[in-house]
Order: C-alpha cells, then sequence, then structure tokens
C-alpha cells in the first residue's frame, strides 16, 4: 500500500503536480461505520417510523374531520316552510326570517333564494324548474352562536304560532349519531396508535440490541485496553444515535411525502366521485401543525430510543464481562 | 505488583482448578507461566488481570485489595497492565496503527502527541512496512507483534502474554522472546504463558509451573 502510494507521489512531481495530502484527517471510528446488521437496523426503523407516522397522520386527520363536522352541523339549524293553499311563501319566509334575527343566539337568518332552491332541486327534478309552477317547500338557514345557543324549543313554539306551516329541524338526531362516531373513531385510532407506538418501541429495542450483538469484541477489546465504561457507552451512543436518525428522518420524510401527496391528490381531483368521497371522509387532507409535529416527535423518540438501547446494551454488556471479575463482591 | 495468597478458584460447582496458589510478581521481574494444556494457565492469566473473580483467597494488585474495587477503579488499573491475548483481539476494520494506538484513543489523548511514538514502536517490532495495513492481511506472526505493540504502547508496569509464540515459526519466536526481554530490561514486569520448552530454555528465567491445579515455583 505505502510502495503504492509513494509511486503515485513520484508520477504527480514527474507530471509537476502538488504532493499528494496527507491520507488520513480523521482517525477511523471506533464503531465500524457501515455493516450488513446497521443497514438492516436503519431499514427497519425507517419502516416502523413510517408506519407509526402514517398512523399518527391518519388519526389526526379523523379527529379534526370529526371535530369539523360536528362544529359544522352544530353551527347552523333550517326552517322548513311547507306550501299551502292561501300562504304567501315570500311573506312567510320574511316573517321566519324576523322571528329567528330577534332571538338571542342566532346570528344570521337566510332564506334560500329562487336560483339556490332550483339547484338544491336540479338532480331529482332537472334543469329548468319554474317555483311558481310547482309548489316545493322553501329553507331558511339559521346561524347559531355555537358559545350561546337559543332556546330550541322557544323558538320552534314561537315560529308555529307565526307560520303554521313551518317546522324547525336542529339536525340534534345528526349530531348525536356523529359525535358518538367520531368518538368512537377517534378512540380506535388512539388504540391502534398505541399498538403501533409499542410496536415501533420493541421492534427497535430489539433490532438494535441484534445489531449490538455483532460488536461485543469490540466492547471486549476497548474494556480490556483500560476504557471507562462512558467511552464505551458513548461511542456506540453516538454511532446509534446517528443510524436511528437516518432512519427515522427516512420513515417520516416518507409518511409526510406520502399525506402532502394525497392532499394534492385530492385538490386535483376534486370533482370526481372518488376524491369526493375520500374529502367527505378525511376531510381537505391536511394533517395540520399537529401532524407535523407528532411525526418530528416519533423521530426523535425514535432515534433517542435507538441510542438508548445502545448505551444500556453496552453497559449490560460490560456488566457481563466483569461479572467474571473480582468486583462482583 | 501482584501478589496471591491462598487463591482457588471453580467453575459453577465443579472442583477447584486451581489450588492454594500463592506468589507474587516483583517489580521489573521476568517470569515463565507453564503447565501442560488444560492446567489453568490462561485462567491465572484472567486474573492476573481482574477478569475472573477468585472463588478464595487475597489478590492484591498494584497495592489494591482486588476484592474492594469498584468497577470505576478498573479501567486505571488496567491501564498500567499490558495483555497480549492468544487470539490477539485486533480490530478488523482499524489499520494497525489505528490498533496500537487504541489504548492512547480511549484515553482521550490527542492524536498529534503520540503519533509518532506509536509509529516507532510499530517499527520496533519489525511491522514498518505493515502501518496502514487492517488485520485481515497481517499473517499470524505479523498480528502477534500487532498485539504485542498494542500491549505495549502506554508502558504498563506489568505485561501479561498468553502463548506469545505459539502462532510463529522459532525464529520469529526469539525475535519475539528478544522483544520482551529489552522491554523487561527497561522496566516492565513480564509474565510469559507459554508450554514451549524450547523458548524457555533460552532465558534464565524464574519458572511459575501449573500442574494439577497447584503451582511449582523455580527461581
Amino acid at each position: 500500500m505505502i510502495e503504492f502510494g509513494e509511486r503515485i507521489d513520484e508520477w504527480r512531481e514527474r507530471l509537476g503536480l502538488p504532493r499528494r495530502k496527507p491520507r488520513r484527517t480523521r482517525p477511523t471510528p471506533i464503531v465500524p461505520p457501515a455493516n450488513v446488521a446497521g443497514r438492516a437496523l436503519m431499514t427497519v426503523i425507517g419502516i416502523m417510523t413510517f408506519l407509526a407516522s402514517l398512523t399518527l397522520g391518519a388519526v389526526t386527520l379523523v379527529s379534526d374531520t370529526a371535530a369539523n363536522w360536528q362544529s359544522q352541523i352544530a353551527r347552523e339549524i333550517t326552517v322548513q316552510i311547507k306550501p299551502d293553499e292561501g300562504l304567501d311563501m315570500n311573506a312567510a319566509l320574511q316573517t321566519v326570517q324576523m322571528i329567528a334575527l330577534e332571538t338571542r343566539g342566532v346570528t344570521g337568518a337566510d332564506a334560500l333564494g329562487d336560483a339556490a332552491t332550483q339547484r338544491l332541486l336540479e338532480p331529482w327534478l332537472g334543469e329548468g324548474l319554474d317555483l311558481e309552477e310547482l309548489p316545493v317547500p322553501r329553507l331558511v338557514v339559521i346561524g347559531i352562536d355555537e358559545r350561546n345557543p337559543p332556546d330550541f324549543e322557544q323558538l320552534r313554539t314561537r315560529l308555529r304560532t307565526a307560520v303554521p306551516a313551518a317546522s324547525l329541524d336542529d339536525h340534534r338526531a345528526w349530531v348525536s349519531r356523529l359525535v358518538s362516531m367520531a368518538h368512537a373513531t377517534v378512540l380506535i385510532g388512539a388504540a391502534i396508535l398505541t399498538l403501533v407506538m409499542i410496536a415501533t418501541v420493541l421492534t427497535v429495542v430489539f433490532a438494535t440490541r441484534g445489531a449490538m450483538s455483532g460488536n461485543r469484541h469490540i466492547i471486549e477489546v476497548l474494556h480490556f485496553v483500560g476504557a471507562k465504561a462512558g467511552f464505551i457507552a458513548g461511542e456506540f451512543q453516538r454511532h446509534f444515535l446517528k443510524l436511528g436518525l437516518a432512519g427515522a428522518v427516512i420513515g417520516g420524510a416518507a409518511a409526510l411525502i406520502v399525506f402532502v401527496a394525497m392532499g394534492r391528490w385530492t385538490q386535483m381531483n376534486q370533482a370526481t366521485p372518488e376524491a369526493d368521497q375520500i374529502t367527505a371522509l378525511f376531510g381537505s387532507f391536511s394533517i395540520g401543525w399537529s401532524g407535523y409535529a407528532g411525526v418530528v416527535i416519533i423521530v426523535v423518540t425514535v432515534a433517542g430510543l435507538t441510542a438508548m438501547t445502545s448505551r444500556l446494551t453496552v453497559k449490560r454488556q460490560l456488566a457481563a464481562i466483569d461479572m467474571l471479575s473480582p468486583v462482583e463482591g | 505488583m501482584i501478589r496471591f495468597e491462598n487463591v482457588g478458584l471453580r467453575y459453577d460447582m465443579g472442583p477447584e482448578v486451581l489450588r492454594d496458589l500463592t506468589f507474587s510478581i516483583q517489580r521489573q521481574s521476568f517470569q515463565f507461566l507453564t503447565g501442560p494444556s488444560g492446567a489453568g494457565k490462561t485462567s491465572l492469566l484472567r486474573m492476573l488481570f481482574l477478569a475472573l473473580k477468585p472463588t478464595r483467597g487475597l489478590i492484591t494488585v498494584l497495592g489494591r485489595d482486588a476484592s474492594t474495587l469498584t468497577r470505576a477503579d478498573l479501567p486505571s488499573i488496567r491501564r498500567r497492565i499490558g495483555v497480549v491475548f492468544q487470539d490477539f483481539r485486533l480490530l478488523d476494520h482499524l489499520t494497525t496503527y489505528e490498533n496500537v494506538a487504541l489504548p492512547l484513543r480511549v484515553r482521550g489523548k490527542e492524536e498529534s502527541t503520540y503519533r509518532q511514538d506509536v509509529i516507532e514502536l510499530i517499527k520496533w517490532v519489525g511491522l514498518g512496512e505493515r502501518v496502514d495495513a487492517p488485520p485481515v492481511v497481517l499473517s499470524g506472526g505479523e498480528k502477534q507483534r500487532a498485539a504485542i505493540a498494542r500491549a505495549l504502547i502506554d508502558q504498563p508496569d506489568i505485561l501479561l502474554a498468553d502463548e506469545p509464540t505459539g502462532n510463529v515459526d522459532p525464529p520469529l519466536a526469539r525475535r519475539l522472546l528478544r522483544l520482551f526481554m529489552e522491554l523487561n530490561r527497561t522496566g516492565t514486569a513480564v509474565v510469559i504463558a507459554t508450554h514451549d520448552l524450547a523458548l524457555m530454555d533460552q532465558v534464565e528465567a524464574r519458572r511459575l509451573i501449573l500442574s494439577d491445579g497447584r503451582l511449582d515455583i523455580y527461581d
């Protein structure tokens, strides 16, 4: 090796090139930088971080969407006025609007105009509908202050008295069903997330211990040449922190890419039935800051766990070597 | 420097493999530890560098009662004892230079302070051409010499060598022996475990002979 290097220097000199820089600027790490066990550990860490991040993202999405459904539905109620013989629909709409606006806790009351009603009925009755010819029920959408909702029973009675053909729908049945469904979904998601996190922790711990077992001879040699336990543990911890961080960052980034890509896809295909279905289920497919923060926390935790496990394994192996020594007591 | 008093050793519930060992290794002394295969030479060496606990008796190492040492005390004592293992225990991913320098590196010394000393020692053991070679390309004798250099690099007070000539031909064995004697002259106590009678006949030195678990000493 030396002769080869010297020959290169000789040639460089003959060609008038400057001599090479001294070969080694940094010493070889005491823990070998790359081996099969290390790469396998990195892959396992990457996959588990990816799965944990996906689960976390999905749970965040479902819980955000459930909360959104709940507040959207609780935010408005509707009053339906059925057409009746001799009923002046426009006057009835105005009366309902007026009564609603007078009530405390109501933020707005909009009668659905002719055009909006036509659009609403278009799937059933087709285009070009003349509302004058066909008596159809009309709707007034009433906005509700969520924090200070009105007394629905009192409002219902007042409306009935003023306009007998009006009926109030406060969506309560829907809200309670959706709330319980959303709670169940979030609970199931949290349970799955817990299981995935436990699986991730155990996999990372056992994979790290597996990768460490091939390094036992290094620990022994360092121990016998007088290295302190802290030095040996530090070398391994640094090495495994790098490995764990690389694997976890790749896994976490892959999960984020999946979320961004799905979000883009739903945005680009908003009109199609598939995308509508996904949007209905998961909202806008954005996991928000809490989701991103969660992924970062998972990445940091997994990397820290890998480093910590390697440190504990070194300590345990050193204790096993010293078990034979007189210090055991 | 090391003192054994009535030391006995047994593995698990088996019979005592070493019995009533009483001897001491003096400063700057030179001795062979010998005996038939399986007599317990390696076990005795392991007790000498605190890697094996005796089942009875008292061991004093560098003035400290071994039974009172804590785990944190061990590195500082091991740093004064150089060990050459029978199976070398070189790290395959490090070069000869890095293997020899390892004891200094783990002590946190700057490379610039020891680089020249390490290279000189490697040349002294005859591996000047192999400074950057990894152990896998070294012959048995070269690995042996690299292991010896690693044990010597921090000028230990005691050198323990387990069959240091087991993997080399007689001329190299003689050369290694001369190397140990030279080291001894510079002040290091040397214990060589071997069953090579021809090697021992070359030097007038104290012999510790293990047989049937007991130790006979011939000064």
